[in-house]
């Protein structure tokens, strides 16, 4: 089998449990859940789940045959499947005495990130991008000592007017 | 037949008055709302978080109430209701204890998806969250159990979500759908609206009609089979497609077999019929889906107790599903004719111009060849009574006519092989859960739902001792339910297994303390029976059947006798204990 990562789209309505209908399938069915976001979508009453999961074919269809079987899912789309833009967040505090800042500022450049504060010993930089570009930079950064981490699991939207 | 069910008071009148636009509590709403969704029985529970409810039921004869002993016994009830009908089944339970009592009851609703709206009360809204008296968050229990469920926030909001609530339940793959409902919601007022236009959710649309392509593609593959066969489930009987079964079976004249669920949905007594498959299924069942080269899936499952090991399941056939439910094609086995859609539209779709499978006589010839050979069977004693022959003895006085409901274990298998049915929702039994306790109370249910018919109970005597306090409500109704229980003093079907497959190691089975039952039936005011030969039996039986009213009869069996055939876990379905090698 081949097992690989896919993204799924999931159009819910704003139902209170909603996110717990959904990450508890997953759970309750053995699927495996990379990341999920969750937030408003074009329509007033609906909300859209991003979710990676991986897996192979077959079970990539439970997944999409199971979502479906939750009353408050309108739509699910297998974004992997189609040409798609996948964008994540991270905040990563990472160690910097003064004297290292300007080294660590030029990875900032390359990834074209933030730095959107500064403190004593520290630096917070802010990256948008996707899953790799993250990895990457986390990489780079590792050596001076990642005191912090978050990120926000990926979004993702197809090209184009599909 | 004499009984004390009452009749429903209901009538055009009567519904007129209720549906008046109103100023009225939630509970009031609640119960309109439920009369016209065209509830007649409710079985139920009181407590704090409901007394609203059952204060606005005090004096409302609309429907019947059944209070039940334990509210596991208003759930099981309301399930075997169901599926005797076809209707959606309704209980009610308090918040707390009272809604986490139905949980068992719920999943096995679920499992073996049978339409019920089960109602619980909550503590008020103000109160939620807070791990207030008799709190527990209910829905979030019940998630991975029900079909749907709701909280209700608005009181306004209730006509509506009791309108979707019973057409979830009993449309598309039927299921359970749970109704929250907290205290001050029941208590507040608001104007009454009913709620009866069709409804439409963009979530929710069930494929009934399936793809005509698809239907070509099995007509043509009947055509060209040399070994076809049929497995038949629940599905035929939930769709009411029992009838367009017939006509497809006997058009094509393709040998079937039905699941555990699906018995009733064909008559057993049909040249056609194989007996149930799988891990105590017939011999020819079993041997014929390993050979066959099409296997037609009708409204079944496959689940792992009619599959045996999944890898060497059926392994020449080609495989059609027919399933209301697209989540099933292709979860367990994979298939090559998926065909999504209601079961009684697709088999109607399908007998238009349905060949005959005119490739398949050598076939024909060679399963009932086995059926003949090779049949259900036990070695039979006077010395002891044999809980086959006493099934075999329920089946010969009742001709196939009565509603038979059972309990989990020996005598749920021996049910089903030994009892012949001739008509769908005669055969209410937990199939998916397996659930003890399920038989004595989903026998009142279905009684509740056709009260001129037999009903028959058949329990073990440890699941009857799970829910045997529903006595007390077959006294009380006089609802004349025939309670049998096969005593083989131990919980046999785990004897079995241990005895079988753990090596004799006979650990915690003995029921030693079990209770006099005719006695534990005398003292709720029911008339009790025991049998130990099979003299008394037939005496003990005529007798059950001459009384009006419940009776318990107890038949004291071989301790000793086991299910066969078995296939054991881990084993494709063609190797069978058969029992006779010992
Ligand atoms: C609620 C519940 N608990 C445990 C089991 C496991 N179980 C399956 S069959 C069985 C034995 C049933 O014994 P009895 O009711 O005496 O019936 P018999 O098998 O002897 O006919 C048990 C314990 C179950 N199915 N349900």
């Amino acid at each position: 089998m081949n097992i690989t990562k896919h993204t799924i789209a999931v159009l819910v309505n704003d139902q209170p449990g909603v996110l717990q209908r959904v990450s508890g399938l997953f759970g309750r069915r053995g699927f495996n859940i990379e990341s999920i976001t969750v937030g408003q979508s074009e329509e007033v009453g609906l909300s859209r789940m991003v979710i990676v999961t991986t897996g192979g074919e077959k079970t990539l269809e439970q997944i999409e045959k199971q979502l479906y079987k939750i009353i408050d899912v309108i739509k699910v789309i297998d974004l992997s499947s189609k040409p798609m833009v996948t964008r994540e967040l991270a905040l990563i505090k990472v160690k910097s005495e003064p004297a290292e800042r300007p080294e660590i500022m030029g990875v900032v450049e390359t990834f074209r990130a933030a730095v959107v504060d500064i403190g004593p010993n520290s630096l917070m930089v802010q990256v948008v991008g996707d899953t790799h570009k993250i990895d990457a930079m986390l990489e780079l950064l590792k050596p001076y000592g990642i005191r912090e981490l978050s990120r926000t699991g990926a979004t993702a939207m197809i090209r184009g007017n599909v | 037949m004499s009984t004390n069910i009452p009749n429903v008071q209901s009538t055009d009148e009567l519904r007129e008055k209720w549906m008046k636009p109103e100023v009225i509590t939630g509970s009031e709403m609640l119960l309109r709302s439920l009369l016209l969704e065209g509830v007649d029985c409710v079985f139920g529970y009181p407590g704090g978080a409901v007394l609203y409810i059952y204060d606005a039921m005090h004096g409302f004869e609309d429907f019947k109430h059944l209070l039940t002993r334990h509210e596991q016994g208003a759930i099981h009830a309301a399930d075997g209701y169901a599926r005797a009908s076809g209707k959606v089944g309704v209980c009610i339970a308090t918040s707390g204890p009272g809604a986490t009592n139905l949980v068992t009851g719920i999943a096995t609703a679920y499992m073996d998806s049978t339409p019920l709206v089960v109602i619980t009360g909550n503590v008020a809204t103000t109160l939620i969250g807070t791990d207030a008296f008799q709190e527990a968050d209910i829905t979030g229990i019940t998630m991975p159990i029900t079909k749907h469920s709701y909280l209700v926030r608005d009181v306004e909001d209730l006509p509506r979500v009791i309108h979707e609530a019973f057409h979830i339940a009993n449309t598309g793959r039927k299921g359970p759908v749970l109704i929250d409902i907290p205290k001050d919601v029941s208590a507040a007022k608001a104007l009454f609206k009913p709620h009866t236009e069709p409804v439409a959710m963009r979530g929710y649309n069930p494929t009934v009609t399936p793809n005509r392509l698809q239907l070509d593609k099995l007509h043509q593959a009947i055509a060209e089979a040399e070994r076809p066969l049929i497995l038949a489930g629940g599905g035929v009987v939930y769709s009411g497609g029992h009838e367009e079964l017939f006509k497809f079976v006997t058009s094509t004249g393709i040998p079937i077999t039905t699941t555990l669920l699906g018995l009733g949905g064909f008559p057993s007594g049909n040249d056609l019929w194989i007996g149930m498959p799988g891990m105590h299924g017939t011999y020819t069942a079993n041997n014929a889906i390993q050979q066959s080269d099409l296997l037609i899936n009708i409204g079944a499952r496959f689940d792992d107790r009619v599959t045996g090991k999944l890898d060497g399941f059926a392994p020449h056939a080609k495989i059609v599903h027919i399933d209301i439910d697209p989540a099933e094609i292709g979860k367990n086995v994979a298939v090559d004719i998926p065909i999504v859609g209601d079961v009684k539209t697709v088999l109607e779709m399908l007998n238009v111009n349905v060949p005959y499978a005119t490739k398949a006589d050598e076939w024909r010839a060679k399963v009932a060849g086995w059926k003949q050979e090779k049949p259900f069977r036990y070695d039979d004693s006077d010395e002891v009574l044999k809980p086959q022959w006493v099934v075999e003895m329920l089946n010969d006085t009742t001709n196939g006519e009565a509603i038979v409901t059972t309990d989990v274990g020996q005598h749920q298998m021996w049910s089903a092989q030994y009892y012949r049915f001739n008509q769908p929702r005669s055969w209410v039994t937990s199939g998916g859960l397996g659930t003890m306790g399920f038989g004595f109370p989903s026998a009142i249910g279905a009684q509740m739902a056709n009260p001129e018919r037999l009903v028959i109970s058949i329990n073990g005597d440890g699941g009857m001792q799970m829910c045997s306090q529903e006595l007390a409500i077959c006294a009380i109704n006089n609802i004349p339910v025939k309670i049998v229980i096969l005593n083989n003093q131990v919980l046999g079907m785990v004897r079995q297994w241990q005895e079988l497959i753990y090596d004799n190691r006979y650990s915690h089975i003995d029921l030693a303390g079990s209770p006099d039952f005719v006695k534990l039936a005398e003292a709720y005011g029911v008339k009790g029976l025991r049998a130990t030969n099979k003299e008394e039996a037939q005496a003990a039986w005529k007798e059950a059947m001459d009384t009006p009213g419940p009776v318990v009869v107890e038949f004291v069996v071989n301790k000793h006798e086991n299910v066969y055939p078995m296939v054991t876990q881990g084993s494709t379905i063609d190797q069978m204990l058969m029992g006779d090698e010992e």
